[in-house]
């Protein structure tokens, strides 16, 4: 449904079936599909674990974390049922990279959570599709019931002697079920409020059961693993950062588009070479290279390589992929705005830091881009945000927290361009919109 | 009830005869997913979400007939849908016309689609037109970035949208539901 596009650079690897019709099981079995669970199933679960781990596959969902280090922390011993979780919850702005995944290539997940499943003994896997991807959780859906069908899930797998169930669980509009223990209390039918940890969920997860949790396009990268071997995987990408990524260029672009590029692809040439630069004239103001969460970077620091070490030294993040272009016509305090507007929507109120927090800085930006900022406001926020940082039970409070003090630090004159009386720059005269107040 | 201490006497007073009747699919698809879960309960969020696709929105009797089928207080399950932002208690239009305007879509002109909404219907955020047939919503990102600025009217996506493509969207819509 979702327009692809395509560029010399790219590698191939979590897209290589899409747009092949792979959502059809035969189709998907015609381009090596189930062969890598078929593998899975003559190795040791610590064998699969030490590939993963050998390959330097880390978190896609954003925090970018050893995935074969996270399976690891399974005890191999557990009274209760042991779970695998696959988060498709996809909602941070700027990221539309799962949905493609699920709808070109469902089954990849469902191999994908098999093979979880196998290194950390586990008999169950969920598959969290959010609500508004409703044609996404039929397509599973389907995928599931095919899987079935063929006899690849259900009882004695493969003729192996071993069960695997997998099943589909739709969300309803929450983006802080994204969150690996909100994701947990929201498939128990519950607020998607988050867990205090420790214990984590490799230990007390899922109805108290050890759970591991991958995002989609994590576990879509694992039968690929399995079947090229870690090595060939890890090459891709720089050293500790394996594979490839799918980078979701959005914004004030010329080719916006889900493009898979080798980790540690350099920022400047993926704008202005994969995304055919800044359109309209336009320069380039700020970049968010990994989804609202992670701090901007400006124009002059865009030459910086995408994998998770060096933009972490770039003093941001790589995140979910989803790499926000913003050009000089924009209003970074309006930009900030909206950023916090979303975070301030979708906390959920568990720890004042983040409640009280995402909503004073949503009013004092609201304040500021109206026209009615004051000086101390400027510093004010940053204090705030600065404040929240590491004080809330999940990362929700940082996320707000982190782009907020980034946008002041990065963009001061811009601020103090809007201070009292003074109409917001980058407004039409006599058309100064504010941004419309959800109502929710 | 199992949960009577905790029930609203609204919910209570309701007669189990009368409660909602929903659709053979879903039926089929609720006795499908229940089993799936070692707890009753883990099925209460996408239930509600096709319970709310068939009726409208979630209605007493919706929440008193699903709260029944999972083993839940009625104030529990308002709990839960007090949560998520698709869920609503309110009658709304036969079509949702929710926009994104986060900020992949706002650099692209989300404002514009959505002011151009609000004119076009004569309606505000979560406002229905007279007619019933739409509700005009703000959203937050719906996973669209790439081709942005985006809207969904109800579950269709609809994308790199302009003020004039978004015409036809709705009229588009208009002329499904005048047929």
């Amino acid at each position: 449904m979702a327009d692809l596009v395509s560029h010399p650079d790219e590698v191939k690897v979590v897209s290589r079936r899409f747009g092949q019709g792979a959502t059809n099981i035969d189709r998907y079995l015609e381009m090596d599909g189930y062969k890598a669970v078929q593998k899975a199933l003559g190795m040791e679960p610590d064998a699969i674990i030490n590939e993963v781990k050998n390959s330097g596959l880390r978190g896609r969902g954003g925090a970018g974390f050893s995935t074969g280090m996270k399976w690891s922390f399974v005890p191999k011993q557990s009274a209760k049922p042991k779970y695998v979780l696959c988060n498709g919850d996809e909602s941070e702005p700027g990221t539309c990279k799962d949905r493609l995944i699920f709808e070109h290539d469902p089954h990849s997940v469902i191999e994908g959570v098999m093979i979880g499943g196998l290194a950390v003994g586990a008999q169950s896997a969920y598959i969290y599709i959010r609500g508004e991807y409703r044609y996404l959780l039929n397509i599973m859906q389907k995928a599931i019931r095919d899987a079935y069908a063929k006899g690849f899930l259900g009882k004695n797998i493969f003729g192996s002697g071993r069960d695997f169930d997998v099943y589909w669980h739709g969300g309803a509009g929450a983006y802080e079920v994204g969150e690996e223990s909100a994701l947990m209390e929201s498939l128990e039918g519950k607020r998607g409020i988050p867990r205090i940890r420790p214990p984590f969920p490799a230990v007390v997860g899922l109805w108290g059961g050890p759970t591991v949790i991958n995002n989609a396009e994590t576990l879509a990268s694992v039968p690929h693993i399995i079947l090229g071997g870690a090595e060939w995987f890890a090459k891709i990408g720089p050293p500790k950062n394996g594979g490839t990524r799918l980078f979701c260029l959005s914004g004030n672009i010329a080719k916006p588009g889900v493009y898979e590029l080798p980790m540690g692809y350099n920022l400047k040439k993926m704008i202005y070479e994969v995304g055919g630069g800044i359109p309209n004239g336009r320069e380039l103001k700020a970049v968010v290279p990994g989804g609202a969460s992670c701090p901007c970077l400006t124009a002059d620091e865009i030459d910086v390589n995408m994998d998770f070490d060096s933009v972490a030294k770039a003093g941001s993040m790589l995140g979910s992929g989803g790499v926000v272009v913003v050009d000089d016509a924009q209003c970074i305090v309006k930009f900030a705005l909206r950023t916090m507007k979303f975070y301030q929507h979708e906390s959920c109120g568990w720890c004042i830091p983040c409640r009280e927090g995402t909503d004073w800085l949503k009013k004092t930006l609201v304040r500021f881009h109206s026209g009615g900022g004051v000086m101390k406001d400027i510093d004010n926020m940053r204090y705030l945000a600065e404040n929240m940082l590491g004080r809330t039970f999940c990362p929700l409070g940082d996320a707000a927290a982190m782009p907020t003090i980034a946008f002041v630090k990065k963009f001061r004159r811009e601020f103090e361009d809007h201070l009292e009386g003074r109409p917001c720059p980058y407004e039409e005269e006599g058309a100064l919109q504010q941004v419309p107040v959800m109502a929710h | 009830m199992q949960h009577e201490l905790f029930d609203c006497p609204m919910a209570q007073s309701l007669n189990r005869s009368i409660l909602m009747k929903f659709s053979d699919e879903f039926e089929t698809r609720f006795a499908e997913m229940v089993p799936h879960y070692p707890t009753k309960r883990s099925a209460l969020v996408p239930t509600l979400l096709y319970a709310q696709d068939e009726v409208g929105f979630l209605s007493d009797e919706v929440i008193a007939e699903l709260a029944e089928r999972l083993d839940l207080p009625v104030l529990e399950v308002h709990n839960v849908i007090s949560y998520y932002s698709m869920l609503t208690t309110k009658p709304r239009g036969k079509f949702n016309v929710q926009v994104c305007t986060n900020i992949s879509c706002l650099v692209r002109g989300a404002e514009d689609i959505l002011h151009h909404c609000a004119k076009k219907l004569g309606v505000g955020h979560k406002g229905t037109t007279a007619d019933g047939l739409f509700t005009l919503e703000e959203v937050e990102c719906i996973g669209a970035c790439s081709w942005a600025p985006a809207a969904q009217v109800n579950y269709d996506f609809h994308e790199n949208l302009t003020t004039e493509k978004m015409d036809k969207v709705l009229d588009e819509y208009r002329r499904k539901a005048t047929q």
